[in-house]
């Protein structure tokens, strides 16, 4: 079966470097944006905090890799793979995501 | 076995010295201690009095307190003098009639001050300066008096006329010398100092032999001289020596010497060995040492004696750093060059004041002594080579010749471990370097740890020398890089965005950093854009950078929504703001709360209700209260003269004028000022960065103090300012600490870490040592000039107002909050696992709002 795709928003309605949330699947899912026009999705749930916050966080080149930083207690999500750096067992979902003609699409 | 007993006569600074050591002995349980005291209270730093006309009070010069010694079981009596001593069956007893045995005993009796026999020497208004009580009735006089003279140019008798000066009195200073000081300096230093101290409007008078003290015709006393003249005075204060306290001794047959000083010997015995005298009252190969840290050394030579040790005292060197007036003065060994076949270089500069005398030793290879007015920087260093008798690297003049590159400073390597740097507190190289070794590895660690620096403060330079040697020789990397995408301090970084005019961080990451930054880099980034252009912090380039709180400016709580404080400057709020601010919290069911800032906090706004609440406090007339920015907190006030029935001024007023000045402002880390209207002191000011209080002369200003995680208090930074003189100087002070700051350094570590402490500070502040004023009154008042409330330039903004939905894609809320009420609100519902990482430490900032 083909992947579904569902529009989001414009891509001109991200800010470079900043996130945002979209609801998806009634799921909460936090998009991001790098300053290459790159787009990012993860949950949007922080399990350290326990509160769904990820999209509002910054976004930080932890030694090399993309990552977010919760805006809760601070620890790195990795925007490709969802994965917790401080925590892994505190690690959360990556969905697919792209642009297409001018808008971002979560699948 | 039962324990010894041991009398402590006299608790001064060395006396409570002898009981410190005593208590931190390894031994002590096997000792019981009693101390006995003259005057009213217990030990407080003599060394350090005159800070009290400059508004310390007499508890915040405590040594030490009852707890302390309650805590030690150490007993105490206070405003008891001994009187009677019977050393064949070892008993004191007191004017109270109390007697007491004992096993040891310590005279620390300390010394009083000399007034020479001259008539009229008794009169009111003919005072002394040595106790809390003497500065009281110097105070009492003052009030009485216009015109002050300090008979004595000495050392003491300087701090004297500074603290007439301070007390606004017209002040002179009469010297039976032909110099001042004439025991530290020569007669270049001698004239030099003179010249600045006469440059200050104080009178210097020396070679006056005072013949009498009769009724005065413009004032109160004439001082009438040998050599025919006179000098006109409401009160004169006596400063011409001091003399050991040796009446005890003397009158119970302990060898005294033949000018006075109880005779001991090198473990600090008197003539009965059982007896030790230790400070000022004795006498050591014929020497009384006036300076507490030869007590100190005397102190800890009796206790280790008396527990079995076999410390020696073996004499000290009496080199001394001070400031006088304003004047910076020091002089090291032999600066009078007495020794034979000395030689001597010279420096004097009376364009700037300066003057610099090196003497060396006869080959010109050693430093037997220095004297150096107006710049002492040199001191550390040449203290240290004539302690450790270290050859002079290259030539000797370079030594004290103004700095330039590559002149030759003395290695720290170069000294041994057993050097010592502070003599107040007798720390020497090896106990830094193990300090660090046991994890201090910034100067304030060192201070706590070491008790180095901490009392007169002129080793702070040396400290942090060894303190660096130290760190480097363990192999750590002194990095104070901002993180791993900016190789410069945050200092540096600072200066690069101000010099080279960069107003966004791609500019700034592409031309001086690596990699895309990070969550310490970016806000770190967007405070010292916002200190320096203080544009709008949601602007296009500005956002990517502004943490947590400052992206949706509010303060995120521990479920994803937010606290709201609108700006209540001074905590003044009419009734009818405080109706439409009950209407809003009832509308939108915000459990709402005071802060201690004195403003009101509305908890549990969600996201997308923001704005809506932020557009109704705009219209009710208010703006955003900054509580979510590493900014101007609050100004806290207390009511003031305006109704306050104690108020010297109008706190209030000025709080608001305050705050309504500074707010907005980006700083390193948060800042919170007060203003208090009397020395009752309601609003807490010396709790806070920055702390004002009225006296019934001005503004009394103090600085860096902090409540928090480790409470400071604030230093007293200056006395008695007008309005203006307030403004500027805070002005001066918070630039200062932007451009200087580490990031998310408060004040206060600010402060602990920087060389040269408070007189640096206002060297820097009110002296323009740096010669930058100019600079920082300029860049503050960019910072208000482009002040604008980000909240109403937000809501103004349709573009920005997009990011203030919980989805991009739906007009859904957060349905994941839970809330239960309590006392008649709704609060958040507490999530046990979060509570437990509260309790790991592992928190962030983010629920803490003022």
């Amino acid at each position: 079966m083909s992947q579904v795709w569902n529009d989001i928003c414009d891509l001109s309605d991200l800010v470079k470097n900043t996130g945002v949330c979209a609801l998806h699947n009634g799921e909460q899912v936090a998009v991001f944006l790098d300053d290459e026009s790159n787009v990012y999705a993860i949950s949007n749930y922080d399990p350290c905090g326990n509160a769904y916050v990820l999209s509002r966080g910054l976004i930080a080149d932890f030694k090399g890799k993309l990552t977010v930083a919760s805006p809760l207690y601070k620890q790195h999500f990795d925007l490709t793979t969802g994965e917790c750096i401080e925590e892994p067992e505190n690690s959360v979902k990556a969905y697919p995501v792209r642009v297409e003609a001018g808008k971002v699409q979560l699948g | 076995m039962s324990k010894q007993k041991i009398v402590v006569v006299g608790n001064g600074m060395v006396g409570h010295k002898f009981i410190e050591n005593m208590i931190e002995h390894p031994d002590y349980d096997q000792y019981e201690v009693i101390t006995f005291s003259e005057e009213p209270r217990l030990a407080y730093d003599r060394v350090q009095l005159s800070y009290y006309f400059a508004g310390k009070t007499a508890e915040e010069l405590m040594l030490t307190s009852p707890d302390y010694y309650d805590e030690h079981g150490v007993r105490y009596i206070v405003k008891d003098k001994v009187i009677s001593l019977d050393t064949a069956n070892n008993k004191i007893v007191t004017e109270s009639g109390r007697e007491e045995s004992y096993d040891q005993l310590i005279l620390a009796t300390g010394s009083y001050p000399f007034v020479p026999p001259i008539p009229g020497k008794d009169q009111d208004h003919c005072l002394v300066y040595r106790t809390i009580e003497d500065l009281e009735a110097i105070t009492a006089s003052a009030k009485e008096s216009k015109v002050g003279v300090v008979v004595g140019g000495g050392l003491l008798g300087l701090e004297a006329a500074n603290a007439l000066k301070n007390l606004g009195l017209e002040t002179h200073v009469v010297e039976f010398a032909p110099r001042l000081m004439a025991v530290q300096l020569d007669e270049g230093g001698g004239d030099v100092l003179r010249a600045k101290i006469e440059a200050l409007d104080v009178g210097v008078h020396t070679e006056k032999n005072t013949k009498e003290i009769v009724a005065g015709e413009t004032c109160r006393y004439r001082m009438n001289f040998a050599d025919g003249t006179f000098l006109e005075t409401d009160m004169i204060l006596f400063s011409a020596g001091i003399r050991p306290q040796d009446e005890l001794a003397r009158q119970f047959d302990i060898e005294i010497g033949p000018r006075g000083g109880i005779v001991i010997n090198n473990q600090c015995q008197t003539s009965i060995p059982n007896v030790y005298a230790v400070g000022e009252c004795a006498l050591w190969d014929n020497k009384i040492y006036g300076l507490v840290a030869p007590g100190y050394q005397m102190a800890k030579v009796a206790v280790d004696h008396i527990t079995g040790g076999n410390l020696a005292f073996e004499g000290a060197d009496m080199s001394t750093k001070l400031k006088l007036l304003g004047v910076d003065v020091a002089s090291i060994g032999d600066a009078q060059a007495r020794t034979p076949g000395c030689l001597s270089y010279t420096y004097s500069n009376s364009h700037d004041g300066v003057y610099k005398r090196l003497i060396v030793s006869e080959d010109n290879t050693k430093v037997l002594g220095a004297v150096l007015i107006g710049d002492v920087d040199a001191y550390g260093n040449l203290l240290q080579m004539m302690l450790g008798d270290i050859a002079i690297p290259g030539s000797p003049e370079a030594l004290i010749l103004p700095s330039v590159d590559g002149a030759p400073a003395l290695g720290v390597d170069a000294l041994p471990d057993s050097a010592q740097i502070c003599s107040c507190h007798d720390v020497s190289k090896g106990d830094i370097f193990e300090a660090v070794k046991g994890g201090c590895t910034d100067l304030a660690g060192i201070k706590s740890c070491t008790k180095a620096v901490t009392g007169c403060g002129g080793c702070a330079a040396m400290t942090t020398q060894v303190m660096n040697a130290a760190l480097t020789e363990m192999g750590v990397e002194v990095n104070n890089n901002l993180c791993d995408h900016f190789e410069y301090t945050r200092q540096e970084v600072f200066d690069i965005i101000r010099t080279k005019k960069i107003k966004t961080f791609d500019e700034l990451l592409a031309g001086y950093g690596s990699g895309k930054g990070c969550e310490i880099c970016k806000p770190a980034v967007g405070s010292m854009l916002a200190t320096q252009w203080n544009e709008y912090i949601l602007s296009d380039d500005n956002i990517q950078l502004q943490d947590t709180n400052d992206i949706f400016l509010a303060n995120m709580q521990k479920d994803g929504t937010y606290s709201v404080v609108p700006r209540m400057a001074a905590g003044e709020v009419t009734p009818d703001q405080l109706i439409a601010l009950g209407e809003i919290g009832k509308e939108f069911n915000l459990y709402t709360k005071l802060t201690g800032g004195q403003r009101i906090d509305f908890f549990g706004a969600q996201l997308h209700q923001l704005p809506i609440i932020w557009e109704k406090l705009i219209a009710a007339g208010f703006e955003t209260g900054h509580a979510y920015g590493k900014s101007l907190r609050t100004v806290k006030s207390c009511v003031g003269s305006t109704w306050c029935r104690y108020g010297m001024l109008d706190s209030v007023s000025m709080a608001v004028l305050l705050e309504m000045r500074y707010k907005g402002m980006r700083t390193p880390h948060k800042v919170k000022m007060a203003v208090s209207g009397c020395t009752r002191e309601c609003a807490e000011a010396q709790s806070k960065d920055v702390g004002v209080i009225a006296t019934d002369k001005g503004w009394n200003l103090y600085l860096c103090g902090n409540g928090g995680m480790k409470p400071r208090h604030a230093d007293l930074f200056a006395t008695d300012l007008d309005d203006e003189t307030l403004i500027k100087y805070v002005d001066r002070f918070y630039m200062f600490y932007c451009h200087t700051a580490d990031r998310l350094q408060r004040t206060s570590v600010w402060m602990d870490n920087m060389e040269g402490g408070l007189d640096y500070l206002k060297s820097v502040i009110i002296e323009d040592k740096l010669g930058i004023c100019e600079d920082l009154e300029a860049d503050m008042a960019r910072i208000i000039d482009n002040y604008e409330c980000e909240w109403k330039k937000t809501i103004n903004s349709k573009e920005r107002l997009k990011r203030f939905a919980h989805f991009i894609n739906s007009d859904a809320t957060d349905d994941t909050l839970a809330y239960v009420a309590e006392r008649g609100q709704e609060r958040a519902r507490i999530d046990m696992d979060a509570r437990a990482k509260i309790a790991k430490g592992d928190v962030i900032e983010t629920v803490e709002v003022v």
